[in-house]
Formats: C-alpha cells, structure tokens, sequence
C-alpha cells in the first residue's frame, strides 16, 4: 500500500497540460430531487476538457447523484426531478432537442460494480456500435483492437475475444468496461467509484490507464479512495450532505483546503 | 435458549435435570427426522407405482405400429392412435403459438416497461388466479367463443382451450425470468445509449432466455396431459385430420375413451397411450430442468 500513497507526481505533471476550455461541463443553480427528498442544493461548477475531476465526500453526499445526472442516467428512476442547468459545451443537456440516446453516446461511464454483458469479450466492446447500427466487420474490428488497447487490455486478451467476458478477473472485468464505455469515441468518461471491487494491483492499473485516458476524454471520477483522488485527479470536488463544498485543484484540497470541513474530511476526522 | 445463556457455562456439570432434558431433547429431535425420511419416501409410493403401473399395462401393444395407424373401432383388435399424438402435439403447438407471445410479450410489458403501474398489478394478480382456474373451465370458454361461433369441433378450439390453460404460467415464469436478469446490464446497456427496446431484445432477454424456455416447457408438460379442455371443444375423431377445423383426436381424450369401454384390447390400447403421453410430459419436464437451465 505505502507505493500506491506515494505515487503523486501526477498531478503536478498536469498542471501544464492545460488544452481545452474550462467549462467543458457547467453545472448552474443545480438541485435534485428523490422525490420529495432533496439531494443535491445549488450546485454550481465548471469542469474543465480533457482533466480528471474527482468528486469526493461521505457516502450519501450527493456526488454520484450528481454524476449521473450528467449522462440523465437518474432519470431510469420513478419519481426524480431537478431545477437548474448542466451544460455541455454551452448546450443544455436537459434541452427538449437533445436525446437522451445521443448524449450517453456523448457521455459514457463506468460503474462502481464491473458489469460486462454475459457475451464474448469482442461483443461487449462493439455493444455500442452494433446498438447504433454498424454491422461493417473491418468497422468492429478496428474498433475492438483500438478499445482494448485504449483499455490496457489487448495483450492480455487479444486471443480470446470470443470467449466469455464472464471468465476474465475483476480487474480485467473493470478494464473491459472501460473499453465498452471509449468504443464509441464519447467527449466524457464518467466514472463511479470504479475502483471500489478491485484489489490494488488492478486499482493500479485503471489509475495509470484513466491518466492516460484524459490525454483524449474529460474524466469525471467519484471516488472513497482520497489517494485515489490525489493520484489520478487534476480537480477535486468536495460534497457534503448534497452541497458542494470546495472545489479546486487536487494540489490545493489536498495541500491547503480553504473550508474547515474540507480539511476535517481529509483529514479523516469525520466521513 | 437458555442453554445457550446462562446455562451452557455449566454445561458439563453432571446436573440430572438438565441431562434428561438433553436426553429428550435428541430423542425428539431423531424421532422428527425420521418421521420427514418416512413422509418423504411416501411421497415416492403413489409416483413410482404410477409409473410401474402404466410400464406393466402399457408395454405389451407398444410397437411401432402404435404411431402409424388409427384406433381399431369397437370391439376389434390392432390398431393404433397415430393420429391422437399428432392431434396433441398439433393443438399443444397451437396453444403454444398463442400463449407463449401474448405471455412473454405481457412479462416484457410488465415486468420492464411499468413494473408499478395498475395495468401491471392487474395482469399479475389475474394471471395468479388464472393459475387456479380449473382446467375444466378453460375448455368451458374455449367452447363458448369458438366452438358456438363456428358450430363445430376443432383442433384450433382445442389449442384456444389450451392456451387459456398455458398462458398463466408462461406469464408468471416469464417474468420471474426477467426480475432475475441482473439490473447492472440493464444499466451499462442504457448507459452506452441503448433504447429499452435495444435493451431488452439484446441483454435482457438473451440472458433470460433459458428461465422462460423452462417455464414453456412446464406449460408444454401439464397442457399435453389435460382431457377436460380438449373434451369440449376437439372432442375425438377416429380419422387422420385433414384439417384444423375438424373435431380432432387426443392421446388424453382417447385414454378417457378407451378406459370406459368394455372391450380388452381397448382398455389395454388405453395404457398404453397413457405411457406414451406419461413418456411425452416427462421429457418435456427433464427438457424443462436440465437443458435450459441457467449456466451461470
């Protein structure tokens, strides 16, 4: 454990890789609602192209209510609504024009438990192509290979694409996720909690693959894991009982928080 | 319980109370397994001598010819009831074609599109109570709307009856099926933007797929064995069937035939179609248990 703690040059590193606008995703005025219970209050945030955001905070603070309702994935639940704005590129998410379809194309994600569909390993990677209708072989396979590379899979996998993704381990399971969710070439990757079911050598590996993912997407992680945080984030947000409480870079959350609360969690005196 | 509290500190304390009660204790407790073991082995008397019954009687006239030719009239000798075995499997097919879509497509409905709505809540309680209706009545109903409307027997009236009788457990089991398809794939499916319709007809259903075949095959088994629906509205013939709509034979219904006549060879032709049909329900059953069971 102590090597994992200590690997954090990473966000220094990135601080110089600034490409991209800094309101990729803009949250305004945002609140959600689990019918009459109020989860999030007067979120607003600017989460910028091509870094990884990590959302922490104690269980039940709101920040996987509030990633998931950057790909609309709350509304699979009866009775949720919201008031307020997200905004990706300047375009209202919630927009009448905008399908839901398309903008989880747009934005993928990744889920806390690994969950591959029970087929071949290559079915699970073209799972989104063959939903939008591409049936050209050359199409999938081009895409299968780019996948799993862009996973960090292919070795490990590349003669057993069909066989079951049910055989591979966790972390492979998690990697092939990863894979399944970049196929389709989306602008954002959000990801909850998804290394909360691996040990730490796979943990290791999604952390140095979602550094080098960010080269290409904007990364949203939710994550328990503060060294986690530390590790692969450029921006940390900090949630508590559904408010944002701080949110700046990683460095400064975790160097010199400006909120009492923020270092109190950090710190681990309460979460 | 209060051995396992106060007591159990002093538990090998040679206390002559507390060791008679243990003692009864373990005699009460070997006197309730045995009793299980017996009522369990009994429950083995009535279907096993059901099966040696119908072996004795019914292997005798089993020969091909059996399958080939058509029931001997009264009285006579040889013969056999091909016709009666496609009759069941015709109208079993029949009522299969009928129920297995409107029972699966229903479970979909129900079960993914609004597990929570009153339409939902109604079909799953009728379906429940149609499970209990006897099956007496199905034939009942199936004679009232097709075989009055038309004015005459039928295999397709027979499979209506049929279906009645089928579709509350293809419904049920089906959707049984379907709550059972893990919520995690329905999520990563809508996830990488896959419509419900996508969903279901890729993750969903595949993966349920072995649970509904099981609980068709059930509905195959106890349909293909049912006399009372079939008696109102196919009624019997002694003839191939030329067509649908004719009055059609059934290995249940000539059992019932043959079994009431006081011709031998009838009697004895009336067994062994019962080991064909008790030879048909049990492979659909073992088809049911092993073949599509789930591999995961």
């Amino acid at each position: 454990m102590p090597t994992l703690v200590e690997n954090t040059g990473q966000s220094k590193v990135s601080a110089i890789h600034e490409l991209g606008r800094a309101d990729f995703i803009s949250v305004r005025d945002f609140n959600f609602f689990y019918g009459k219970k109020q989860s999030l209050f007067d979120i607003n945030m600017d989460i910028p192209e091509k870094q990884v955001t990590a959302f922490i905070g104690p269980s039940g603070c709101g920040k996987s209510t509030l990633l998931r309702n950057f790909n609309r994935m709350n509304e699979l639940i009866e009775g949720v609504h919201h008031s307020g704005e997200i905004q990706l590129v300047g375009k209202s998410i919630f927009d009448r024009n905008v399908e839901v379809i398309a903008l989880r194309r747009t934005i993928g994600m990744v889920f806390q438990k690994s969950n591959p569909f029970p087929k071949s390993i290559y079915e699970n990677v073209v799972y989104a192509l063959r939903i939008s209708g591409q049936t050209k072989k050359s199409l999938l396979d081009d895409c299968v290979e780019r996948s799993l590379r862009g996973a960090a899979l292919w070795d490990e996998v590349k003669d057993r694409l069909h066989e079951s993704a049910l055989g591979l381990s966790g972390g492979q399971m998690q990697r092939l996720c990863i894979a399944r969710a970049i196929a389709n070439r989306p602008k954002v990757l959000l990801m909850d909690e998804p290394c909360s079911a691996l040990d730490p050598i796979a943990t290791v590996k999604v952390e140095e693959l979602i550094r080098e993912l960010k080269q290409e997407f904007t990364i949203i992680i939710v994550t328990h894991n503060m060294q986690q945080a530390t590790r692969c984030s450029d921006r940390t947000a900090f949630f508590y009982l559904g408010k944002l409480v701080e949110y700046d870079n990683t460095h400064k959350i975790f160097s010199n928080p400006s909120e009492k609360k923020t270092e109190d969690y950090i710190t681990g005196r309460f979460g | 319980m209060d051995t396992i509290g106060t007591h159990s500190l002093d538990f090998f304390k040679t206390d002559k109370h507390e060791a008679s009660r243990a003692l009864s204790r373990s005699l009460k407790n070997r006197f309730l397994t045995l009793l299980c073991i017996a009522l369990s082995l009994a429950t083995l008397v009535p279907l096993v001598s059901i099966v040696i019954l119908v072996l004795k009687n019914g292997l005798p006239l089993l020969s091909r010819h059996i399958f080939t030719e058509l029931p001997p009239a009264a009285g006579m000798a040889g013969g056999g009831f091909g016709n009666a075995i496609i009759g069941t499997l015709v109208m079993v097919g029949i009522g299969l074609a009928i129920a297995a879509p409107v029972g699966i497509l229903s479970a979909i409905y129900i079960n993914e599109y609004a597990p929570i709505s009153r339409l939902a809540k109604t079909v799953r309680l009728v379906a429940k109570l149609l499970t209990g209706i006897p099956s007496i009545i199905c034939g009942v109903f199936a004679f009232a709307i097709v075989v009055m409307r038309t004015g005459y027997f039928s295999a397709y009236a027979g499979g209506v009856a049929l279906a009645v009788l089928m579709l509350p457990t293809i419904l049920l089991t089906a959707e049984q099926a379907l709550t059972g398809v893990q919520s995690a794939y329905r999520e990563a499916s809508y996830g990488l933007g896959a419509t419900r319709f996508q969903t279901i007809i890729r993750v969903v259903l595949p993966d349920a797929l072995p649970a509904i075949m099981t609980g068709i095959m059930l509905a195959v088994a106890r349909a293909a064995g049912e006399t009372a629906p079939l008696i109102f509205t196919a009624l019997f013939s002694q003839y191939w069937a030329n067509s649908l709509s004719e009055p059609t034979a059934s290995l249940s219904v000539l059992i019932y035939n043959f079994s009431t006549v006081p011709f031998p060879h009838q009697i004895q032709m009336a067994w062994t179609a019962s080991l064909v049909l008790v030879a048909f329900v049990t492979a659909a059953n073992i088809i049911a248990q092993t073949a599509f069971s789930r591999k995961h």
